[in-house]
């Protein structure tokens, strides 16, 4: 079984060829990690499965992008509803200049849930689940603004976990954090797999070892190499990912 | 060489300080000249210099306020008990009356005898109320002169009449004024936020950017149209439209100042609110998107809410603009000097009395002294909107 495909994906922005025809699928209950240097396209990549990359003008995909069996990029396919099955969790914190609750309950206001017990119930459930609950229960009208960077990253998987998406996609979610918040939040991602799809990005390449089930390794837009991460920290396949992994450059 | 660079330093510093210090003395200098000659008026005798009101020796009133005076050479008040005198009829005497009492050969050719005859006039009038010249006084006059009481703040602020060159005495109350700027500028904001700020949200957040770069100039270009202008077209355009539209027999109305004042004060509100919506964090936007929400609900949701403050800001400055504007509001409002209970009646403003009146006023007298009184009242305006902008500045920032 399949959760998320990109087929022949090809990128442009405006005459850059920046993902060059990419063909990579993720398992369910998995965890993906992508890595390479710099530019390499990963974010691109990434943002392909919730059509982030539409809010940019000169963006034009070429081929599919495929969840749950659906053609995203279909011309009858509905962004916001897309989306709403997909959660994201970007590089440096950024949560709302809300309360925590209503960070939390945002991706339910938007699709019309207002109901309180619903609410709270979620709100609770998904700070559980982002192992946030034990710190902030007593706090949930506080500013999210006011809390650490490494809860306020925590506070946005929950708010991601909120809506119970299928697939959850995360660019370099714990770069910007120090050491003990990169570590619990590495932990948290151990647990979400039992539930969800994650894709990864990821420049730390003993994290990427230590969290992820299959790694991409990715190359001035190409995908190199796709497999077990076992198999592709110990015995690559390709000259390139080997040179890459035992940081003879990037 | 190092050291002429120290002395460039110097000097640059020297000029910077001196420039600081020139414009905050202006400042205080302008605001000092202001209110010594605003206040002025509060000191000094609502009659004009020179001329007095006398009354019988035999009168026991001492003292009157202008709306007593007022009342009687209005002659509403007929009889002096109504101010507390004895129960006599009022004479009204001023010195267009002298003719019909003396003719021109008892005053003489000069007028060389018309103290004597105010005097007896007096002696023969126990009754009489004049108001003359105090030149035209004899030396031992038989009368005495009546105190009128000073101009209060409250009269002033409150009083629904302002009429600066009636005699004996004028009256200076500037009531329409304040109800017919507030309700100016409230009409020309009630149709300016909404407009305003939807076009900023267009901009910012729905327009390509060639519609942007295309409206960006011309909302800068409104901004720079002088203020006459603008009157010229209102009187020309909007004036008409508002007779039009709601069959008045004169489209010079509080709606015309407000429609004129509401485009004049567009570019301030759509610039700054646009400034304040571009501050918002793609990340933000990123999120709520990600998370399934619409353009529009990210608009409403995280947009706007996150440029709250700067949205506040331009209104505010938006007014600022608005309630100390003169020329085009002169132009287009009817300068009616009765309170304005509607928008579609005529009406003035402060800052249009001010610029049509001082030209007109005697220098150092007291007409002239309450047109600055009424420059302090649209100070003190400005300074409530100004300190308002602080305040929400500095909330925001704490939040
Ligand atoms: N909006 C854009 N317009 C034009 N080129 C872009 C745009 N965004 C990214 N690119 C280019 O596409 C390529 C891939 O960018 P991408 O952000 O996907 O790289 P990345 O692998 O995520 O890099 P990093 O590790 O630095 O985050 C880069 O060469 C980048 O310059
Ligand atoms: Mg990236």
């Amino acid at each position: 079984m399949i959760q998320a495909e990109a087929k022949n994906a090809n990128v442009w922005y405006g005459d850059f060829h920046a993902l060059k025809n990419v063909n990579m699928s993720f398992e369910p209950s998995s965890v993906t990690a992508l890595i390479g240097p710099s530019g390499c396209g990963k974010s691109t990549f990434l943002r392909l499965f919730n059509r982030m990359n539409d809010l940019i003008s000169n963006f034009k995909l070429e081929g599919s992008i495929t969840v749950d069996g659906q053609n995203i990029y279909a011309k009858d396919a509905k962004i916001d509803e897309i989306r709403k099955t997909i959660g994201m969790v970007f590089q440096k914190p950024n949560p709302f200049p809300k309360s925590i609750y209503e960070n939390v309950a945002y991706g339910l206001r938007v699709n019309g849930i207002n109901d309180r017990r619903t609410l709270d119930e979620v709100v609770e459930r998904s700070l559980k689940q982002a192992a946030l609950w034990e710190e902030v229960k007593d706090n949930l009208k506080k500013s999210a603004m006011a809390i650490s960077g490494g809860q306020q990253q925590r506070l946005c998987i929950a708010r991601a976990l909120a809506v119970e998406p299928k697939l959850i996609l995360m660019d370099e979610p714990a770069s910007a954090l120090d050491p003990i918040s990169t570590a619990k939040i590495e932990e948290l991602i151990f647990e979400l797999k039992k539930s969800f799809t994650i894709i990864i990005v990821t420049h730390n390449l003993q994290q990427a070892g230590r969290i992820s089930d299959y790694t991409g390794f990715f190359y001035l837009g190409d995908l190199i190499e796709h497999d077990h991460t076992q198999k592709m920290f110990l015995n690559p396949a390709q000259e390139r990912t080997q040179n890459y992994i035992t940081g003879r450059f990037g | 060489m190092k050291k002429f660079k120290k002395l460039v330093e110097y000097f640059v510093e020297a000029v910077l300080f001196s420039s600081s210090t020139i414009t905050s003395l202006t400042v205080i200098l302008i605001v000092i000249f202001l209110f010594r000659e605003g206040i002025g008026m509060f000191n000094s005798s609502p009659l004009e210099q020179n001329f007095v009101i006398v009354v019988s020796q035999k009168n026991p009133v001492q003292e009157l306020n202008a709306t007593q005076i007022k009342a009687i050479f209005n002659q509403d008040i007929v009889n002096w008990s109504a101010v507390g005198g004895a129960k006599d009829s009022i004479i009204l005497f001023t010195t267009n009356d002298i003719t019909n009492y003396y003719s021109e050969e008892e005053l003489g050719s000069s007028l060389e005898n018309l103290p004597a005859k105010l005097n007896d006039f007096i002696l023969e009038n126990p009754g009489a109320i004049m108001y003359i010249s105090s030149k035209s006084l004899p030396p031992n006059f038989a009368g005495h002169k009546l105190a009128v009481k000073k101009i209060g703040v409250a009269d002033f602020v409150f009083g629904e009449q302002w009429y600066p060159t009636s005699e004996p005495i004028p009256s200076y109350g500037i009531w329409p004024m304040i109800i017919g700027t507030l309700m100016v500028t409230l009409g020309a904001l009630l149709f300016a936020i909404p407009l305003g700020i939807a076009t900023a949200i267009f901009m910012a957040e729905v327009a390509s950017m060639r519609i942007r770069n295309l409206l960006k100039p011309i909302i800068e270009l409104l901004a720079g149209i002088p203020s006459v202008v603008f009157g010229f077209f209102g009187l020309i355009i909007i004036v008409p439209l508002v007779q039009k539209t709601f069959g008045l027999v004169v489209g010079e109305t509080v709606l015309a100042g407000s429609i004129v004042l509401g485009i004049m004060a567009l570019p301030t509100i759509i610039t700054i609110t646009e400034d304040a919506l571009r501050t918002t964090p793609q990340a933000l936007k990123e999120a709520s998107l990600a998370l399934g929400a619409t353009r529009w609900q990210t608009l409403v949701r995280v947009v706007v809410p996150y440029a709250k403050s700067g949205i506040s800001t331009a209104i505010i400055l938006g007014i600022g603009r608005a309630i100390g504007e003169t020329m085009a509001v002169l132009m287009v409002t009817g300068n009616s000097s009765n309170i304005p209970h509607s928008f579609l009646v005529p009406a003035r403003t402060i800052p249009a009395t001010i610029a049509a009146e001082l030209g007109e006023a005697p220098y150092g007298g007291l007409h002239f002294k309450a047109l600055f009184a009424l420059g302090i009242v649209l100070f003190i305006f400005t300074i409530i909107v100004n300190s308002s902008v602080e305040f929400i500045k500095n909330r925001s920032r704490r939040a």
